[in-house]
Order: C-alpha cells, then structure tokens, then sequence
C-alpha cells in the first residue's frame, strides 16, 4: 500500500521528447513505472524508449484507456494548456515537473483541476515516488526504500536528502510527495497528510517545509486539532535566508511579515512536532514519535 | 519584478484611472520644468524598489521653486536602504479629503485573487489588518469565472461609491494584462471635487510571467550587479547576503539548507546560489566563476544532490571553471545522485576530493575561512 501511486498507476509523459522528458521516461522505466504513452504535439507516430508517442492526449488515451496519471515535462509557456488537456481527457492524477510557470496560469489550471476532481500535484516539483512500486518523477530513486514513513516537501533535492538519511538510519519510505516550490500549487500539506492518515503502510510522516506563505502554520493548526494522528516530524529550509528576498523558489520569500522560518518552526512547536535542527536530527526524532 | 511607482501610473494613464499629473525628473533642471507645466502645490517622490521611503524621508512637499530644487536635490542625493536614488517623481500634490485602499493580490491560500479593501488608507494594510482586521474587506474572484458584476455590486456596496467598481473593473484588467503579483492603489483619495484619485501605485509582476510581459524584462537588468546579471542570463537564482561563504548548490530547499547549515555551525553564507534543476556544465561554470570573482567570498561551499541535475555535468562545469580560474579560495565539495559515479570520475581525474557528507564539508569550510 502507498498513497496516490502504486502498481496499477499507468502513465502518460506530456513533453516526453523533450530533454528532460525522455531522460526521466527512461529512468521511470527502468524502476517498472509503467508508461503507456507519451505526448508532444506535432512529435506523434516516433517512439521514445519503446514508448508511443502521440500529438494529442485524447489519441494516447484512446489507444491505453488505462491510462490513470500523467506527468508533465512541457514547457512553461505551454504548461497550462498540457494541465488542461489532461484534465479535459478524464486524467484524474497530474504530476507538474515544470519550473517558472507564470502564476496566473497555475491559479486557472488548479482551480480548473479541483472543479473537475482531478488533483494536480506541483507544478515545479520532483514528483511522487511509492518505493517500489511507482516512481512519477524526477528523484533519483537509488535513495529511496521501502518502508513506512511519508514524506511531503516542498522541496525536490531537500526530499531526495531526507530519504537517503532516512534510508541510511534504517527507515523506508511508503510515499514521497515533493507538492512544489510555487506560491500557487495543486496539492498542500494537509490534503497529503490526510492520505497518509488513512493508508496502512504509513506510520509517520515528515514535513519538510521552507519559507514563504502561511502553508505550515495551517497545517500545525489542523494537526493540533485532529483527534486521531499520525506523527509528524518536520525540518524547515531558510533560516537564514535575508528578509524580502525570494530564495529561487517563486513562493520561497518572506512577504508583508508572512512566511518566516521562525514563524514556521514556532507553530510546529506549538502543535507539539518536533522540528529538526539539522538534516541528520530527523531519523532520531522519528524513533523518539514511534 | 516591482515597478517603479511612475512606471505604474503610466500604466494607469493608459487605462483611464486617475492620477495626479506628474513626471519624472534625474535633476534639479527637470523638475523645475515638470513643475512648470503643472503648477504647484509639488510632491516630489524618490523612485526606489525598496519600501519604507516615505520613512527616510523620500516623499517632500514643495509650494515654489526654491523649496523645489532644495528637496529635490536632497532627495537625489539620498540612499534609501542602501539604494541609491536616481530620480524622482514631480507630481502634483492633490487636495485630499479622505484616503482609501483598494489591492488585488495573488492569494497563496485561495490561490486565487484576492480584492483587497479598506476605507481607511494611507498604512500599510498589514497595520490595518493588525489593528481591527474587521476593517478590511476581502473578496476572492474566482479564476474560471475571473471578475463579474456581482463582485463590482459587492465593492460598490462596501464603500458605497459606483465609482470604485468602475476603477476595480480597470484594475482588474491591468492586474491580468500585465500577469501582477500585488497591484495596490495606496492611498486611494477621495479628492477636493469628490473624485477618486490613485495617489501611490504598487505594482509587481510575476517574474515566471517574463517571457510574455517583454516591455518589462530588459528593464529588470538595471538594478542587478554584474553577478545578478549573469545569473539572470544563465538561467540561476542568486540572492547576494553579507556573508564570506559562496553557496552553490541545486534546488531552492536543499540551497537554503545549504546556507543554514553553514550559519549553524558559526559561519556567514555570502550568497544563494541554486543552478536549479537540470543544469548544464555551462550554468555550472558560470556559477562557480561568479563565486571565485566574487570580493566577499572567502571559501566556497558545492552542495549537489542530483536529481534532474547530473552530477557529469556539474563535475565538467566545476573543472573547467578551476582550469580557467586559478584560485587560493577554500573550496569544499559535496556530491551524489544522479550520475554519481560519471562525476565522481570526472573530479577524481584531476585530483578533486569529495566529502561525503553535508555536514563534515559544511564544518570544513567554515573553520577554514575563520
């Protein structure tokens, strides 16, 4: 068991013959992901790693009905119209790679998403790994086990970090879900945090946050207030970022006196999750909550 | 990207909302001209990026030519937050009778815009929200439908004026035209003929947005150093700090991490250098040639988890980088993931040593700057 990915996930790549698409199609591959096609308009009829390509996601998908999750590799520029394509398709799982989407067109294409119950995971994000079962994404999965802790960040190579330190302490991982470094993305601690609540093969949880926004401190509320709980352990990125300066990640920017590690890291306190100091802090406070 | 508040208003002009008469002067000759042509009462306003200028006194009044060129040159010759001001705006100062506020913003949380208003203006909203949060009306406009009539009904209502839903109607169409972050009419006065008049604008465009909102991206290139620039050329985020340790490393989290663990362990991060995701030996090279040009750094720190990024490419952009750049700077390197062998063979060839952990390289360099 895992959340949102598994063995019965089958995937369509969008971008899948670009640089980034056709290397990650081969890595995906290669950990028994199961891609059925891939899509990049005007590219239909080649194939990429035995994979079929198509212009269109409706032709993909008449082709592999059983087509359930897609992942996205296209461009910024032409993001929105590849989320909204697969939306319009019937896909109810669609994992956003893409960097630097302008933010007007994550808002349409999320809200777009969540009126139609299709969840969008991203954009700007490293994808969902359930080892080893499924990886859609862009991790390098040799540093993630198996095992029963979930992690939810939103950070990519800070999630990579935390797997290989779990990994290395003893601890597996059921699923990573790297949500996105955008201020506006599909999916937010809480939504995860509640999957991971209802999934068996799931112990304990690490949140691993950053600055910007507000994300944090509503999910320390809701944790506080939940009656039956998974533990949480979290770590947050940017303490010592300058103040008013957005860190690369668009939403990673401490604004109108929102969104400070120390904020952060006080309504987890608060909440009674413990927050690690260093990377290397978590596996130990994960055997302190078990 | 901020605006500056004159960029703003010409924008303004341009979709019929009303601003008071002004331009924009680099000396004392041009704003005696602006002032000419209308009239005083003056405010003279320095344009600078950063907030807080009203504060350091970056926002003067003037009744005649001589209090004019007095105040302009003070305020031309003034740093504001370390920023140098290099011009003004002259404009003329309105009669106000009361000032109000009115913003749409990007919400994270609805993600969404949001219409934010107030009938006290003039603070900061988040001083308002502070005082009486009561005070603030917020209304969420949904981006599949995007702004309707019932929400024009709602604004009217609220300051119980048709002209404000007529001006939300206009700057809701700037907001989406120009792909805004903030857009923040602060004050909104009501002025002596009972007409609404945008006294301060604020303006930030999303910089994902750049790529279609090109009257603005050349633009951006006159407030970075020459580090910035080349960042900005080479596809990099970089935020300069205060510190003597270069940071190099890949994705925004783990670059954060980077630099908090170096000041956990007593040291100063000079900078945030993340080459990002997937990055090529050229972005490499050119991120560890600003760290060696770099006159802060003292040590530089590589922290690479590669994931999208290959650890090949990093190793070919680091190598070529040091050929070229001879260097006493203490460098320390961390690096796995994807293609760690490749890059590790790379390195190895030409006698560079890796730490394996994060931690023990980050210990490293900082006892070795101190």
């Amino acid at each position: 068991m895992a959340i949102l990915i598994d063995s019965n996930t089958k995937v369509l790549v969008q971008g899948i013959t670009g640089k980034q698409g056709s290397f990650h199609t081969k890595l995906m591959k290669e950990y028994g992901t199961k891609i059925l096609a891939g899509v990049t308009p005007g590219k239909g009829g080649q194939k990429i790693y035995d994979v079929p390509v198509y212009d269109t996601v409706f032709e993909a998908i008449k082709d592999y009905p059983d087509i359930n999750t897609s992942i996205v590799f296209v461009p910024a520029p032409f993001a929105q119209d590849a989320v909204i394509e697969a939306v319009d398709a019937g896909l109810k799982l669609i994992v956003v790679i893409t960097e630097r989407v302008p933010m007007h067109d994550e808002m349409f294409f999320v809200n777009y998403a969540r009126a139609r119950n299709a969840k969008i995971i991203g954009p700007n994000c490293p994808g969902i790994i359930s080892p080893p079962y499924s990886k859609v994404g862009i991790m390098p999965a040799h540093l993630f086990k198996q095992g029963h802790i979930g992690l939810i960040s939103r950070s990519g190579t800070l999630t990579y970090e935390v797997a290989y330190r779990l990994a290395r302490k003893g601890y597996g991982i059921s699923t990573a879900v790297g949500i996105g470094g955008d201020a506006i993305i599909g999916t937010d601690f809480i939504e995860i945090y509640t999957m991971f609540l209802e999934d068996k093969a799931t112990d304990a949880v690490v949140v691993i946050g950053e600055i910007g926004g507000d994300m944090e401190e509503r999910f320390s509320e809701f944790y506080s207030k939940l009656n039956s709980k998974k533990p949480v352990v979290a770590f947050i990125a940017g303490r010592s970022a300058p103040e008013g300066k957005r860190m690369g990640h668009a939403g990673a920017i401490v604004s109108m006196g929102v969104g400070s590690a120390e904020s952060k890291i006080n309504s987890f306190k608060k909440a009674n999750i413990p927050v690690a100091d260093f990377l290397d802090d978590i596996p130990a406070l994960l055997n302190k909550v078990l | 990207m901020r605006l500056f508040e004159y960029e703003a208003k010409e924008i303004f002009k341009k979709f019929q909302i009303n601003v008071p008469p002004f331009g924009v002067a680099k000396n004392v000759d041009e704003a005696l001209a602006i002032a000419k042509s209308i009239g005083y009462p003056i405010v003279i306003k320095a344009q600078v990026l950063v907030g807080g200028r009203g504060k350091a006194g970056g926002v003067q009044f003037a009744n005649n030519d001589s209090e004019l060129v007095e105040k302009t040159r003070k305020i031309l010759g003034m740093e504001i937050k370390g920023i140098k001001v290099e011009s003004v705006l002259v404009g003329r100062s309105a009669e106000i009778k009361k000032e109000l506020y009115l913003s749409i913003i990007v919400d994270r949380n609805n993600k969404a815009p949001v219409v934010l208003a107030s009938k006290e203006g003039g603070v900061e909203i988040e001083e308002i929200a502070k005082m009486d949060p009561s005070k603030i009306f917020r209304m969420r406009i949904d981006p599949l439908t995007g702004l309707r009539e019932f929400h024009l009904r709602r604004i009217e209502k609220f300051f119980g004026r048709a002209d404000i839903a007529e001006l939300l109607n206009k700057m809701y169409k700037i907001f989406k035209t120009y792909d805004c972050e903030l857009l923040e009419i602060n004050p909104l006065a009501i002025d002596d003929k009972d007409e609404l008049i945008a006294v301060d604008a604020k303006m930030t465009i999303d910089d994902s947005s750049l790529f279609r909102q090109k009257d603005f991206r050349s633009r951006a290139d006159k407030e970075l150093n020459e580090f910035e620039i080349i960042a900005l050329e080479k596809g990099f985020s970089y935020v300069e700090s205060d510190g003597d340790i270069g940071i190099i490393s890949n994705g925004a989290g783990l670059t954060m991490s980077t630099m908090d663990v170096v000041q956990l362990f007593g040291g100063r991060p000079a900078n945030f250098l993340d080459i990002g995701g997937g990055a090529s030996a050229d972005v490499v090279y050119n991120a560890l040639m600003i760290q060696l040009k770099h006159p802060r750094t003292k040590g530089i720190f590589i922290n690479i988890l590669g994931g999208i990024t290959r650890c090949d490419e990093v190793a070919q952009g680091i190598v070529k980088a040091l050929k070229e750049f001879k260097t006493n700077k203490k460098i320390s390197i961390r690096m796995m993931g994807t293609n760690e062998e490749e890059g590790r063979a790379i390195l190895a060839k030409e006698g560079i040593k890796l730490h394996e952990s994060m931690e023990e390289a980050a210990k490293e360099i900082v006892e070795s700057v101190k």
